[in-house]
């Protein structure tokens, strides 16, 4: 019971500081949607085409818009020193893990309810359906589950807005590419037994990489 | 079961500090080379040195925040390894940083660090720390427009909301004018009366005078010099600091 009002603790200082200064959703939000009107324009209103790169341009915005946003999950945090003070408090390192990572969590699924309406108007895809509503709720969780980890690694380095990308993106395919052929199919219309099978393997890897991810946090913050 | 530490006639169970050995490297560069330390309860020990020697990454190690790379470190007789949290709830910290979110009000600061400790009854410890750093009318605004000297006598409630036994404080006045510098020693000095054990590294001789009981100058992460009771005069305190923090150790 501790450890969760600790975790809800960091959850709800980082959401009121965010409240309070739209630093983080505001410009991620702008920049995700500026994406989206590219895209768009980029591939023209060929509805045959814009279905066929639909599900890739939607997970290469929300890849983006996931850097974007975990690069800044630790900075607010370093920059006012807060880190060591957090460290000194009586807490579990894996508290400010989750802490953290849900407040991420919140920022990037508040940032996608936003998203997701104008990518269905622009694109006139059916992308508000419950399939494509879980599809992207559980890769946003693999996705700031170890976006939280690496964010706290890059910290440290001087080139920390290059850092992140670098160690992210490659661990995430597995994620994206499921994320892309599940949502190939469920826009599509495919029942929900055919879209099973990527959607456990994005479940099964967001349970590695929360696991893996926690055990491993205590390393990145200490040096 | 009390022990005999040897050179001081005290016990383990009033020993709030030991350290045996204790090294810290990054990667190549020794911090801390084999320090030897025994602090008692209630002590104020003041540590001295050139920048680089090592006070900070010190007062990490002791804080928690960082591990040893070898040696053996006790705090209130617990490692720090298999303790930590239990070691960081009689801690507090006071540094130049002051751990506070400037987009926080002093009271959501102070309320966000007594959840971080679960202290109980924290609206009425809040209002008491805030009035011992005389902060009362500005605790609802938010830490960004206050002024350094405000924000540090913030970091000191938000260190003492949770009636730690032990104070570590690097180089607190630093950043700070006058003013602001009196008003923190000022608090220092009542809790100097108390039995808090209190450790400070900084580089004002005239405070380590004023408020510490025992000195060590730590020089390329070695203790050079160490002098206990107060017997010594601001001029020779020069001299000897001038002396130890230059030498190779």
């Amino acid at each position: 019971m501790k450890f969760w009002n600790q975790v809800i603790s960091i959850t709800w200082k980082d959401t009121f500081s965010e409240i309070r200064t739209r630093e983080v959703i505001s410009s991620v939000l702008v920049f995700t949607l500026l994406v989206i009107v590219i895209f768009n324009f980029a591939f023209g209103a060929n509805q045959e085409t814009l279905r066929l790169v639909a599900p890739g341009i939607l997970w290469v915005t929300f890849t983006f818009t996931g850097v974007l946003s975990l690069n800044r999950a630790f900075i607010p945090e370093k920059e006012q020193g807060c880190l060591e003070g957090l460290m000194a408090c009586p807490i579990s390192r894996e508290a400010i893990y989750v802490g953290k990572m849900l407040a991420s969590l919140l920022f990037m699924l508040i940032i996608e309810a936003i998203a997701l309406p104008v990518f269905a108007f622009l694109f006139n895809l059916p992308v508000l359906t419950l399939p494509m509503v879980t599809i992207t709720i559980l890769a946003t969780i693999g996705f700031v589950a170890v976006g939280t980890l690496f964010s706290a690694l890059a910290i440290n380095t001087r080139a920390r807005e290059m850092v992140l990308p670098i160690l992210f993106l490659p661990v995430m395919v597995p994620v994206i590419i499921s994320a892309v052929n599940a949502s190939k199919m469920a826009l599509s219309g495919k029942p929900w037994n055919e879209l099973a099978s990527w959607i456990q393997i994005i479940g099964v890897f967001d349970v590695i990489f929360l696991v893996v991810s926690c055990l491993i946090f205590t390393y990145a913050i200490e040096e | 079961m009390a022990m005999d530490n040897g050179d001081t006639g005290s016990t383990f169970q009033d020993q709030v500090i030991e350290i045996q050995g204790l090294t810290k490297a990054f990667g190549h560069h020794l911090a801390l080379r084999g320090l030897d330390l025994k602090i008692r309860q209630g002590e104020k020990v003041a540590i001295l040195g050139p920048n680089g020697a090592g006070k900070t990454t010190l007062i990490k190690v002791l804080a928690t925040i960082i591990n040893i790379t070898s040696g053996k470190v006790l705090i209130t007789g617990l490692n720090p390894k298999d303790n930590a949290e239990e070691i960081r709830r009689q801690i507090g910290v006071i540094t130049h940083q002051t751990f506070l979110y400037g987009n926080l009000t002093a009271n959501e600061n102070l309320e966000f660090y007594g959840r971080m400790y679960d202290i109980p009854q924290r609206k009425k410890r809040i209002n008491e720390v805030a009035d011992m750093v005389r902060m009362t009318p500005r605790l609802y605004d938010r830490v960004n427009t206050l002024s350094r000297g405000m924000q540090q006598r913030i970091a000191i409630a938000r260190a003492l909301l949770h009636k730690p036994t032990i104070l570590l404080l690097d180089e607190p006045e630093t950043g700070l004018d006058p003013q602001a510098t009196s008003i923190l020693w000022e608090i220092l000095n009542v809790e100097r009366e108390d039995k808090r054990t209190i450790f400070l590294t900084t580089h004002s001789l005239e405070r380590v005078l004023e408020i510490s009981n025992r000195l060590l100058i730590l020089n390329q992460g070695k203790f050079a010099y160490e002098e206990s009771g107060q017997t010594l005069s601001l001029a020779d305190l020069k001299q000897i600091y001038q002396h130890y923090s230059e030498i190779e150790v």
